[in-house]
């Protein structure tokens, strides 16, 4: 009975000693806006899946959010007269909806100045209440889904085309440029690859092709002979894949294994190092697309990229649209001359700014004004950019 | 065995000393969300908040497995059939989707949404018991974590040919609960004091909780729950004995499944979101854990067992960062990989420390305190 | 009809990934009756470990036939030792513990492991170097390569082999009366807590054998692999009737099959309404009928009822 009660105990101390830890953390996390030295601190709260099944593109974020912050601390940014200093706050949302909106409300706690996030768009959609309820500007730089910004919050940005935007002119490379016919559709069941292949169709059928099949997949799978077989069947002379570079990549191979001699085609979840590496000497040919312009075409994005791959390794995706999330975020405040994010709200809605993955505006609701889309190859084992298009023709749909 | 099971329940006596503790408690709790909001910050009522829809759904776990003995993995389908119910009679979606029948809007106050979530979430859990009825253990536990993934799949699927879900992208603009005319979506002043958003509805799910309780308790101790627990410990003996076990297993799902049900309209009223991925496969393993770890079959037991695992990720999330820093110096290893591990190895050592859970029920105490061994209950039973 | 006859390649092929883990994962079952969430995780394990090794092998310059063997060894062993401390840390104190405590173990172990491999292998997807020619072969119009029929090969010969291991030799003997009971087999002079870990490092091993064939078929690794797999392979044990050698590869076979005739031919049977996106609701539907009519699985033994 002694050892029954001593495990009891046990039991019943660890969770009173977790608890005063944490309230421990949490004491300790900063209240004010303003250090001792008379810095004026600014907190830049970030948030993607850092553990889980994407965990590989939420560090990436992670990645290029805290890049930003490192050089905007290194070149001694003054906002308002006074020297800035920037702190990261980088919190793991897990991919899923609850947990962003715990980690929402947790950043607006920790008294952030503005959020670059979430990764996912069901993450942000919901995450985007709270930012919107407590003033905080949030910048996506990565959720394409179009109703995160269709939900009318004055906080919503995002620097990344959204599903209309690329959808459109996927399609019509596909139909005009490609001269495709017959295409077959895959997609992964995600708000994403829905929301970009439906988009993608919308726009090819629009642009006189045909849509011979319409297969699925899931974000988990790794067998995709069946629905390439299926796919198969129906001849199609391109194939198009909603979904990331975990799926494409192997799809891509399967592609090759089966024979199925069709041009293939995906977005910018496709457009990683990840997929040239899984689908191996099979990626050949393969389409993807980017928005915004090679980072090599831009005026600071060759030094980005060289900075960055020498600091964390390659780039997987969107760590160049994060690096340029927070410094938009940033020159709003310089611009504002306050970091109160009720001040430099009205700045970031009407800013102009050069980053190393497009020139950013915002239309009313947030999203990326006349974003241009960069179509890419995969010829000799590497991503090669073929052609910028879309500037002038998103504003439809 | 016996089924006289009352007498495991000595009768409260409900003496002064112990009516003064209950009523500390009880202003404790309504205290609470201030306490938090004051110490910790207005993230941790968000917690607080979603612990207690996990307290609701492991209560209705509970029925099923606690005390119906029934291993159900694919519970969080209830859930998501209730989110859905509230979703859908609560935002623009069916409008857009069907203009000319709901060409205003579906818009149904609360009180009627909830009970209808609860009914055909209820009518979802018989769904899923009647082909189940013959099935025992693990063979139960494969078939209900298939309807979990059925409804999930349904769910995302269903935007096609007609839209009825919206599919991946999930239902926004859910309106949010207000009870009495009063929205729980806006701070709200009630005598000079400001409650916001996140306290208001802190209190509806407190409410709800307490409701939760109650009914789990007073089933627990009626004729069904003893049936139940009959069923549970030997269903050939249950069943000689004239208790109707097809029924009683039915009913078991279908009370489950309301709770289920219940807790995911005011999930969706809450979170003024839904999406499929809210439902996966791990949120109905997480609830399961609840159940287990805290002591199936004991209402004190999955209570802990909710609160401790639905706070312990971001207690871990806290404590991670700081920890390392003070004890290295500075953060070593990779904070959200680290948090994730301790709070698969405290499930691990909570278990091996209290293997019946943290507060087992007076039934399963009595067998694994007596003389007798434990066999019956060991998972190495030789049935194979 | 060289499409259905690659469906059908296609779902052999993807059902002996799933018999290859299945097996291990019913081993287990088979004798302990525990439900090892653990064991996609050690499967995912075993794939790293592989890679790991391999990639250094080569690296070093050691010819791929000497590197492929070793590696293979090395992964098996390492998986055998982890299974050996899984039984011992998470299941052994539990054996008569209520039934749902090891359940709850083993989730823990799955999210233990999971994440100590995102610590030691990153977060990235991972290559897996190409092991052997991938020369298609062309059989009537359908296409198959050398790797996915080793895969089906080596699923019948490893099946075949346990069954010689559990119905012919002495510790197959002693493996049939643990599951039969365990305090009996005690009494009779078996060393219990030994045949069970013999067991669970048995299955541990199989699980690096399947690891590494899930991801030389699939040319990737990472570190979330495992959870898929194990639920697959969960439910193709159940199907077949868990704790049945032969059921494992049975369930493991038809459940390929089923997903990929489901997937091909759904969208064509329901008119176009339902397509591939349901092909695990079909998966599952069939799992339930035949649960309905077969409440132990197809090859499980009809118990009788526990009185």
């Amino acid at each position: 009975m002694s050892q029954h009660s001593m495990r009891s105990l046990l039991s019943f101390t660890i969770v009173p000693v977790l608890l005063s830890v944490a309230l421990y953390g949490c004491e300790k996390s900063p209240t004010t806006g303003q250090d001792t030295s008379g810095d004026l601190v600014v907190r830049i709260g970030a948030s993607a899946p850092l553990t889980g099944p994407q965990a590989h593109l939420g560090k990436d974020n992670e990645n290029g959010t805290r890049m930003a912050i490192d050089d905007a601390n290194a070149k001694g940014i003054m906002i308002g007269g006074r020297k800035a200093h920037f702190e990261l706050i980088s919190e793991d949302d897990q991919a899923d909806p609850k947990t962003a909106t715990i980690v929402a409300q947790k950043l607006v706690d920790d008294k952030v100045n503005g959020v670059i996030g979430h990764l996912n768009s069901g993450t942000t959609i919901p995450a985007a209440k709270i930012y919107s309820d407590n003033g905080i500007p949030q910048i996506s730089p990565s959720a394409t889904a179009v109703a995160y910004t269709a939900q009318g919050f004055k906080t919503a940005f995002r620097v990344m085309a959204n599903d209309a935007q690329q959808g459109h002119v996927l399609g019509e490379y596909a139909a005009k440029n490609l001269g495709a016919k017959r295409i077959a559709v895959i997609d992964d069941r995600t708000a994403y690859g829905q929301g970009l292949a439906d988009q993608f169709i919308k726009s090819a059928e629009a642009n006189g092709a045909k849509i011979v099949a319409h297969e699925y997949t899931t974000d988990k799978a790794m067998d995709f002979t069946a629905v390439l077989t299926a796919v198969k069947g129906k001849k199609p002379d391109l194939l198009f894949y909603g979904g990331m570079d975990a799926q494409s990549g192997p799809m891509m191979k399967q592609v090759k294994a089966l024979a199925l001699k069709t041009k293939f085609m995906t977005g910018d979840g496709g457009y990683t190092p990840e997929f040239i590496k899984l689908a191996g000497a099979a990626a050949e040919g393969a389409y993807a697309s980017l928005p915004g312009v090679p980072l090599d075409k831009m005026p600071g994005g060759k030094a980005f990229a060289d900075r960055f791959i020498a600091k964390y390794g390659p780039i997987q995706l969107y760590a160049p649209y994060c690096y340029d999330a927070v410094n938009v975020m940033i020159a709003a405040m310089q611009k504002a001359g306050s970091a109160d994010p009720a001040k430099y709200l009205p700045a970031l809605a009407d800013i102009t700014y050069d980053g190393v993955t497009a020139k950013i505006q915002f239309d009313q609701k947030g999203d990326l004004k006349g974003g241009a889309i960069t179509l890419y190859q995969v010829q000799h084992g590497k991503w090669v950019p073929l052609e910028t298009l879309g500037a002038a023709k998103t504003a439809s749909n | 065995m016996s089924l006289k099971i009352p007498k495991c329940f000595p009768k409260m006596k409900p003496n002064s000393k112990s009516k003064l503790l209950l009523i500390a408690f009880g202003i404790a709790l309504l205290l609470l969300p201030f306490i938090t909001d004051a110490l910790l910050g207005r993230g941790w009522v968000r917690i607080v908040d979603f612990a207690m829809l996990y307290i609701m759904l492991a209560l209705g776990l509970n029925i099923v497995v606690g005390y119906a003995g029934l291993l159900d993995l694919g519970y969080i389908a209830f859930f998501a059939v209730g989110a859905y119910c509230y979703a859908l009679t609560n935002s623009p979606h069916l409008a857009q989707a069907f203009p000319v029948v709901f060409h205003l809007g579906v818009h149904l106050p609360f009180w009627i949404v909830l009970p209808m979530a609860a009914l055909i979430a209820g009518g979802f859990g018989v769904l899923l018991g009647a082909p189940t009825l013959r099935l025992r253990g693990d063979y139960l536990a494969i078939v209900t974590l298939g309807f979990g993934e059925i409804i999930r799949i349904f769910l995302n699927n269903l935007d096609a040919p007609i839209n009825l879900t919206n599919g991946p992208q999930g239902i926004s603009f859910i309106d949010p609960i207000s009870v009495m005319g009063v929205s729980l979506n806006k701070t709200q002043h009630f005598l000079g004091i400001a409650f916001p958003s996140v306290h208001l509805y802190f209190y509806l799910f407190l409410a709800f909780t307490a409701l939760v309780i109650f009914v789990s308790q007073r089933l627990e101790r009626s004729r069904i729950g003893r049936a139940w627990m009959a069923i549970r410990e030997d269903e050939v003996a249950a069943s000689a004995m004239g208790i109707n076990t097809r029924n009683l297993k039915l009913l078991a799902f279908a009370m489950g499944a309301m709770f289920g049900g219940a807790s995911g309209a005011l999930f969706a009223g809450f979170q003024g979101f839904v999406s499929p991925e809210s439902f996966s496969l791990t949120e109905s393993i997480m609830v399961l854990c609840m159940v287990v770890l805290g002591g199936m079959g004991n209402i004190a037991g999955v209570v802990l067992g909710g609160v401790l695992l639905a706070l312990l990720p971001e207690v871990l999330r806290n404590i991670v960062v700081p920890l390392q820093q003070s004890l290295f110096g500075r953060t070593l290893i990779d904070p959200n990989s680290l948090r994730m591990l301790l709070f698969g190895s405290a499930l691990i050592v909570m278990m091996l420390y209290r293997p019946a859970g943290l507060l087992p029920s007076r039934v399963r105490r009595r067998e694994l305190g007596g003389d007798e061994p434990a066999a019956e209950e060991s998972v190495y039973d030789a049935t194979h | 009809m060289d499409i259905l006859l690659q469906q059908i390649i296609n779902g052999l092929v993807q059902g002996s990934v799933y018999a290859l883990v299945a097996l291990g994962y019913t081993m287990v079952y088979g004798i302990l009756g525990l439900i090892n969430f653990a064991h996609g995780e050690v499967v995912m394990i075993g794939a790293m470990l592989a890679l790991s090794s391999l990639t250094a092998l080569l690296g070093w310059g050691v010819p791929l036939l000497l590197a492929l063997p070793v590696s293979v060894v090395l992964a098996m062993l390492g998986c055998m030792v982890l299974g050996y401390g899984i039984e011992r840390i998470a299941y052994r104190p539990l054996r008569h513990a209520p039934r749902l405590a090891p359940l709850i173990t083993a989730i823990g172990v799955s999210i233990v492991l999971q994440n100590l491999a995102m610590m030691i292998w990153g977060r990235e997807y991972h290559a897996f170097p190409q092991l052997i020619a991938n020369t298609p072969h062309n059989i009537g119009g359908a296409i198959i390569n050398n790797i996915q029929i080793i895969i089906f090969v080596l699923a019948l010969t490893i099946m075949a082999g346990l069954m010689a291991i559990v119905h012919r030799t002495r510790l197959g003997r002693a493996m049939r009366a643990v599951a039969e009971d365990q305090h009996a087999a005690q009494l009779m002079g078996v060393d219990i807590n030994r045949v069970i870990s013999i067991t669970f490092m048995l299955g541990s091993g199989l699980a690096a054998i399947a690891g590494i064939m899930v991801s030389a078929n699939y040319g990737l690794a990472y570190y979330y692999m495992g959870f898929i797999l194990g639920l697959k392979a969960f439910t193709a044990a159940v199907l077949g009737g868990i704790g049945n050698l032969r059921g494992a590869m049975l369930g493991g076979l038809l459940l390929g099959l089923i997903e990929s005739l489901g997937a091909g031919y759904i969208g064509d049977l329901t008119g176009g309404f339902f397509g591939s996106n349901y092909q695990d609701v079909f998966a599952f539907f069939v799992l339930i009928a035949v649960l309905v009519f077969r409440p132990s699985g197809l090859l499980g033994e009809r118990l009788a009822e526990r009185a």
